[in-house]
């Protein structure tokens, strides 16, 4: 899923702070997986809001929405209704969310309240990692089923390097080195020779180094 | 009413707040007797979370309040509820009580 | 003759090499550099120039190795991947080559955590094998990355390091042969305080026929005081400092722990004279440059041979 966190509550404020009628927008899709912006965050952040406008003695004028998604103009359709007299809105969904907002209602403030900050995975619950960087060409099959792009810290194809120390990577204890697990995964799996096989140099056109991308999927348009 | 601490939500204790709540505090078993296992250590995280967004919106950490007890301790109960009184009229009224009321 | 370099010359000729190391300036101050310099020559056969070393702002590796040569010293310049994409180093290398250096090594780099810029972006868009690749492919096909041809190609005497302290074990050695097929002349290792340890990987580097294939040179540094030996020991990645390195060091007063350091390098320095597969030294006198004369001498590597 694309994991976001949300803004430190005093950023947040600042943000909304010259606006009297906002609207809380979630998402019913990833951040609610990963429990940043979804209904239930929505309601709490709503209140975070009010309760902040009511001590300065003000009227906390929050309204809340959470949508199915924000990546799509049919759903965002749904919004329409809801932002009509608001002033501001504060979109809880990844980064695309309050784009599209922005791109749908030209006249209409549109504040992110999450930092969008990688693609990964739940470890155990409430911990999420980085698994990927979407580097639009997969080669983890190579590397054991594990992505050095994405957990090496230098994003090396021909790792470990020097740093690489009891399994943690030299940046921090917290972080396993991806090396040695890519290097335990293929022993396991009997490829050591593909281990010693160098890597050459990376194609990095189809990441974002290429620009911004697009899918086009000529089947499936209407 | 609930069955368990564990059913109180961050979005309770702050609705009371919001309403206007001088103070809330939430009493659950003993760590290690929940009757549901964990209830009341999720309960406890909760209320932590919810002094950290009192404490970011300026107000009194202190209003929300985490107690255990056992369900036999009714003076204990008893001396909770005065304490927490005691506290909470010292803090004064929650700043957001003046607007939630004209609301 | 790959570069026809002096140290290439050396090692060619079956003489136990010395390499030495600067660290530039945190300015833009040369007379740092000469100053250094002037402490190095005519005592090793080449020296290292670092790359923004610890991913702190630093004279860039091009810049010291020219006022080496002005010095009338051979420098190695040094790469890392992490601050330039393949644009940057392959310009660079032929900048470099244009300016008469001829030995470089191809590094990662410390990411830029360690460092006084840890919020600049991370680069490597190569890693450093595929760096060895790169410079190899230039020396021998006179091609870029692209395939395309180089007008006058760069030949350099190709460098890399190797650092048997790190995990995992077992793969150091492995890795050492990656960088031989990739068409590394010679690696310079992290600097040896566990010779038990070393002495294992230089093995399983045997074993592999890797000393055939790559000159090695051994890294040695020596150690001023307790508190550099424990530093070395708990703070910097991919170091193994034995106890009984920190307790020889402990059991002097402090005034004589700068010699203990030396005396130590020293015994390292006769020990890898002695080891099969070792072509030579490294010497990293981190700001220390002015006690290498001393330490080559009690090691017997003076005079440095002339070929």
């Amino acid at each position: 899923m694309v994991v976001a966190e949300q803004k430190p509550l005093s950023e947040i404020l600042e943000m909304v702070q010259p606006y009297k009628k906002i609207l809380v927008a979630g998402c019913k899709g990833c951040v609610t997986v990963c429990n940043a912006g979804g209904k239930k965050e929505v309601e709490i952040l709503a209140a975070e809001l009010r309760i902040a406008r009511k001590k300065e003695g003000m009227e906390g004028d929050v309204r809340e929405i959470t949508l199915e998604r924000q990546c799509d103009p049919e759903y965002m359709e749904q919004l329409e209704e809801a932002i009509r007299d608001r002033d501001a809105v504060l979109s809880i969904a990844c980064s695309v969310g309050p784009q599209y907002i922005a791109g749908r209602f030209l006249d209409k403030m549109v504040f992110p309240g999450l930092n969008t900050t990688f693609i990964g995975g739940s470890l155990e619950h409430g911990v999420f990692a980085e698994f990927c960087q979407a580097c639009g060409a997969c080669g983890i099959h190579n590397f054991g089923g594990l992505c050095p792009i994405a957990r090496c810290s230098k994003s090396l194809l021909n790792g470990p390097c020097g740093g690489s120390s009891r399994g943690k990577c030299e940046i921090s204890k917290e972080v396993d080195c991806v090396w040695q697990l890519i290097y335990d995964r293929m022993s396991r799996l009997g490829q050591m020779d593909r281990l010693t096989r160098v890597i050459p140099c990376k194609d990095w056109t189809t990441s974002r180094d290429g620009g911004p991308r697009k899918t086009i999927r000529e089947d499936l348009r209407l | 009413m609930v069955p368990c601490t564990g059913r109180v939500d961050v979005i309770h204790l702050l609705e009371a707040i919001e309403e206007g709540a001088d103070g809330v505090y939430v009493a659950g078993c003993l760590e290690g007797d929940c009757h549901y296992i964990s209830g009341n250590l999720k309960a406890r995280k909760r209320v932590e979370r919810v002094k950290k967004i009192l404490s970011d919106l300026g107000l009194e950490a202190e209003r929300v309040e985490m107690y255990n007890l056992s369900a036999a301790q009714g003076p204990r109960f008893a001396e909770i509820a005065r304490e927490m009184t005691e506290k909470i009229k010292n803090l004064g009224p929650s700043p957001v009580r003046a607007t939630a009321k004209a609301a | 003759m790959k570069s026809g370099s002096n140290l290439e010359k050396v090692l060619s000729a079956g003489h136990f090499a010395v390499t030495g190391e600067c660290g530039p300036p945190r300015g833009a101050n040369a007379h740092v550099v000469r100053e250094k310099a002037a402490h190095l020559k005519g005592i090793v056969d080449s020296v290292n120039m670092t790359d923004n070393q610890t991913a702190v702002v630093r004279m860039s590796s091009m810049a010291g190795c020219l006022i080496l040569l002005q010095e009338g010293l051979e420098p190695n310049l040094q790469m890392v991947v992490r601050d330039r994409n393949r644009i940057g180093l392959q310009s660079d290398i032929l900048g470099a080559y244009a300016l008469g250096i001829r030995n470089m090594l191809c590094l990662s780099g410390d990411h830029q955590k360690f460092g006084d810029h840890p919020s600049s972006k991370n680069v490597f868009d190569l890693d450093s094998m595929q760096l060895i690749q790169t410079v190899y492919r230039m020396r021998e096909e006179g091609k870029f990355i692209n395939g395309q041809e180089i007008d006058t190609p760069p030949k350099m005497f190709i460098g890399a390091a190797a650092n048997p302290f790190a995990d995992p074990a077992e793969f150091r050695a492995v890795r050492l042969g990656k960088k031989a097929a990739s068409g590394v002349d010679f690696v310079q290792t992290q600097c040896i305080f566990n010779l038990d340890r070393f002495e294992r990987f230089m093995q399983q580097v045997r074993d592999l026929g890797l000393d055939e294939k790559v000159y090695i040179l051994g890294g040695v540094t020596p150690m001023k005081s307790v508190g550099m030996a424990n530093y070395m020991k708990n703070l910097v990645p991919g170091m193994d400092v034995p106890d009984e390195v920190i307790n020889r060091m402990k059991g002097v007063a402090k005034k004589d722990q700068a010699k203990e350091g030396i005396a130590i390098a020293v015994e390292t320095i006769q020990r890898l004279k002695e080891m099969k597969g070792i072509a030579g030294v490294h010497i990293m006198a981190i700001e220390w440059e002015e006690r290498v004369p001393e330490i080559t001498e009690m090691a017997g590597l003076l005079p440095r041979p002339k070929v």
